[in-house]
This record gives C-alpha cells, sequence and structure tokens, in this order.
C-alpha cells in the first residue's frame, strides 16, 4: 500500500483566490503545488495548495500580505 | 469589403487573438475543475485575463472582475441582482436594449424607472438627473457612450450626483471598453459592464462586469461552480457567486491576448486613431447636401461613431447600396437604441451607422465618404 505522511492543506474560498494565491507563492519562491482539495479536509471539490508542514507559516505570511484569503488550513495524511 | 461596423464588433482583431484561441481550443480544460495540467492552465489563463481587466479598468480587485458571455448578460445581472419592485431607477434615453429591456421588466414587476431626457443632438441635461432623484433611488444605469451617436455620458458627473443620494452607477461600457481610457476608481463606478468582442478586440462570447468591493450582487444563475459543491446556495464569494457554469474558456484566452495588446499599445493611442478617422469622415460628409449626421461632435472624447442619413433615403436600402455597389458594411435601421432614435426623429428612416477601428485606413474612410456623396447627388 502507498505510503501517507503528513501534508499541509491550504483551502480557497474560489478558484479565483486558489490561482491569485498559486502565483503568489511561485512569485515569492514558496514550495507546494495546487492539488484537488482533499475530502479530509473539506468535502466537495476545488483547489488546494499542498505543502510540507514546516513551510505553513512562510506560506501564511505571504498570504497576510494581499487581499486574498485562505479558507482551511490543515496537516492531513496524505500519499506521500 | 471596408468594414465600417465596428460598433457591433470588431471584424479585425490583432493576429494574436485567434492564435491564442486556437491554442486553447487544442489545451485547455476546464477551468475552476480539477487540478490536472490542463486544468490548471485554464484557470491561470482565466485568472490572468481577470488581472489584465482589473488593471484595464481600475478594479481594485481581480476576483470582482466577473466573466459573462457579453454585455447583456452582464447587465441582466448587474440589474436583477442589485434592484428589485419597489426600488426607483434611473436612466437615459440613450441606452440600448441590453438597459433598457431589463428595466421595462422591473418596471413591469413593480419598480419605477425615469429616463433622463435627451435632446435632437442626442445629449441629455444633467440637471435633469439631480430633478429625478428619489428617496428610493437605488441605482441610475447608464450608458458611457450612445452606439447610435457616439456621445459620452459624463459618469463622473453622474456618479457624484448618484452617490450623494446614496445610489449606484451601473455603467454601460459597451462602446468605451478598449476605445476609451476608463477608471472606475476615478469615475465612481460601482458595477462597470463590458464586451470583449468590440472595442478590446477579443472573441464574441466574451463579456463580464467589474464590481466594486463592497457592492453585493445578487446571482442570476445558479449552477455548478467547481467549489462549495454541497452548499445549496451559490457560493457567497466572487467570481464564483455570478459565475454559474462552465466559462468560455476559449474566448477568454483570446481577450487574453487581445488585451495584451491594448495594454502594449495603450488605449488613449487606440481611442485617439479611432477618432481621427472618424472626424475624417464627419468633416467630409457634414456639408454634403442632403446628409442629416447626428450626434455632438463637439465633445472631444466620443465613440468613434458617425450616424447619418441620406435625404430621406430608408436607410436600410442605404446600407444595402454601401455593401452591395460599394463594399462598405455598415448598420442601418434602429441600433437596439429605440428611445434614442424617438429622440432623434428617426423612428421611420433608421439611421445608417459608420464606425471605426484602429486598424481602418484614411483610404477606406475616404471611399466611404466618396460613396455617401455620390449617394447624396
Amino acid at each position: 500500500m502507498r505510503r501517507k505522511r503528513p501534508a499541509l492543506v491550504l483551502t480557497f474560498a474560489s478558484t479565483a483566490q486558489a490561482i491569485a494565491a498559486e502565483a503568489l507563492f511561485t512569485k515569492s519562491g514558496l514550495p507546494g503545488r495546487m492539488i484537488p482539495v482533499p475530502a479530509q479536509v473539506a468535502a466537495g471539490c476545488g483547489l488546494a495548495w499542498k505543502a510540507e508542514p514546516e513551510d505553513k507559516q512562510a506560506l501564511l505570511d505571504a498570504l497576510a500580505q494581499t487581499g486574498y484569503a485562505y479558507e482551511a488550513c490543515a496537516v492531513v495524511e496524505m500519499f506521500a | 469589403m471596408i468594414y465600417l461596423d465596428n460598433a457591433a464588433t470588431t471584424l479585425h482583431k490583432p493576429p494574436a487573438v485567434a492564435e491564442a484561441v486556437a491554442v486553447a481550443l487544442a489545451t485547455a480544460g476546464n477551468a475552476a475543475r480539477g487540478a490536472h495540467g490542463a486544468s490548471l492552465s485554464a484557470s491561470r489563463a482565466v485568472f490572468e485575463t481577470r488581472q489584465k481587466l482589473a488593471q484595464l479598468f481600475g478594479c481594485p480587485r481581480a476576483d470582482h472582475v466577473v466573466f459573462t458571455m457579453n454585455a447583456t448578460e452582464a447587465l441582466n445581472i448587474a440589474i436583477y441582482g442589485l434592484l428589485a419592485p419597489g426600488d426607483h431607477v434611473l436612466s437615459t434615453d440613450l441606452e440600448h436594449n441590453s438597459v433598457l429591456r431589463p428595466l421595462y421588466d422591473l418596471q413591469a414587476r413593480g419598480a419605477a424607472v425615469d429616463f433622463v431626457p435627451a435632446d435632437r443632438s442626442g445629449n441629455v441635461c444633467y440637471d435633469d438627473f439631480e430633478r429625478l432623484f428619489r428617496e428610493n433611488t437605488k441605482a441610475v444605469v447608464c450608458t458611457h457612450a450612445s452606439n447610435l451617436t457616439g456621445n459620452v455620458l459624463d459618469l463622473a458627473r453622474i456618479a457624484r450626483m448618484a452617490h450623494a443620494h446614496g445610489a449606484l452607477l451601473i455603467a454601460d461600457a459597451s462602446q468605451t471598453a478598449g476605445a476609451l481610457p476608463i477608471s472606475m476608481a476615478e469615475l465612481g463606478i460601482d458595477v462597470l459592464c463590458f464586451t470583449g468582442h468590440k472595442a478590446l478586440m477579443g472573441p464574441q462570447g466574451t463579456g463580464g462586469l467589474c464590481i466594486r468591493p463592497g457592492v453585493d450582487v445578487r446571482p442570476l444563475l445558479r449552477g455548478g461552480t467547481g467549489v462549495h459543491s454541497y452548499d445549496k446556495d451559490q457560493p457567497p464569494m466572487y467570481p464564483t457567486r455570478l459565475e454559474a457554469g462552465t466559462l468560455n474558456s476559449h474566448g477568454i484566452a483570446g481577450l487574453n491576448a487581445a488585451l495584451d495588446y491594448l495594454l502594449q499599445e495603450g488605449v488613449a493611442k487606440i481611442g485617439a486613431r479611432e477618432r481621427a478617422l472618424m472626424r475624417r469622415f464627419y468633416d467630409a460628409v457634414r456639408e454634403i447636401p442632403g446628409v442629416s449626421v447626428y450626434g455632438d461632435f463637439s465633445q472631444p472624447g466620443r465613440a468613434a461613431i458617425v450616424s447619418l442619413n441620406i435625404r430621406g433615403y430608408d436607410s436600410s436600402e442605404v446600407a444595402d447600396v454601401l455593401f452591395t455597389d460599394y463594399g462598405i458594411a455598415t448598420r442601418p435601421g434602429a441600433h437596439c437604441a429605440p428611445r434614442m432614435h424617438e429622440a432623434l426623429g428617426t423612428v421611420k428612416q433608421g439611421a445608417v451607422r459608420f464606425s471605426f477601428s484602429c486598424f481602418n485606413t484614411e483610404q477606406e474612410v475616404d471611399a466611404a465618404a466618396r460613396a455617401v456623396r455620390e449617394l447624396a447627388e
């Protein structure tokens, strides 16, 4: 069975906000990538940013500098 | 063909527009519908286009740029999303049916609507706005420029009056977006409705509205959004709130490329070129015996439109002869602007509208003027 390990997941209220966050993180050289929102964080669909748990503060600090907010921030077990 | 029907749609687009649409057709997934590469690249292109539109129109937030299929849909969203039976609305005689028909429908449902009249030059008296405001006036809905005469309205002045009365300004920029510099913040526009296929030079099937943060527009359509799928109502956040269903990512990709061209060249420069061609044509035809030109050409920043009639000839017949004998494409008839024609006294005859693009040439303009002169003889 495929191994799992903790991952940081940030979700957003809209795709526009998710893409804006992606552009911000990429421009700032912050790690991570877009994934479908994991069911453990929110049921349904949408985009989320997946990164290492230790990247949390840097990502939140970057978001705080813009008008874009995240909806949920969680550390969940995901495929490695 | 000499294409002088740019107020209906621009025919000559920057080549990058068609190229971008072709690339998107072959590569774009469904924007906001997944996290695989094809969907993400569509989502990124859509958001990039929102950013460029926000930049172009001085909209404070890119996520307050909402895509629609055209300006009519945008205006319907704004009008039905902000107004209700019992409200009072102000508008003008300059409006297109995309404003008039939703307002007439609201009127039938119990809203009160007043129209600021236009004179025989197509101008309004701004004191009339002041006279018509009521305690329950919720919004002024008006065009930035008449699609028949090209006359512009002083939106900054109207916004100041509207805001002083606690009302919003919903502006129809169908004839000016891409042709005149527009800053929502500077002009005081609360909701700006635009089409992508006219002076913005994008594909048909694109348009939208830019909403000032804090303005609460109720959704007109409800459906799939790609987020919050288990919620029974539309997600509350813009733009998702007003964008139910799959976006026209292919068209938006073309609009994105068109915006690159506009932002690089500059709207002021493009608009000045269009108006120079308009002025050249106007100067060549205005004193031809038997030719009646409509509108106020003393306005420096007007839309590049010259509407005219030749003697008592039916405008449809004139446009037909212009196309069949001279290869010149114009637009006759009513132009979906019934109140404007009533104000000009041209309901029966209609008018022949010549509308210019920055891609037209002086030679084309001169050929059109010669054709008008010949028909008037």
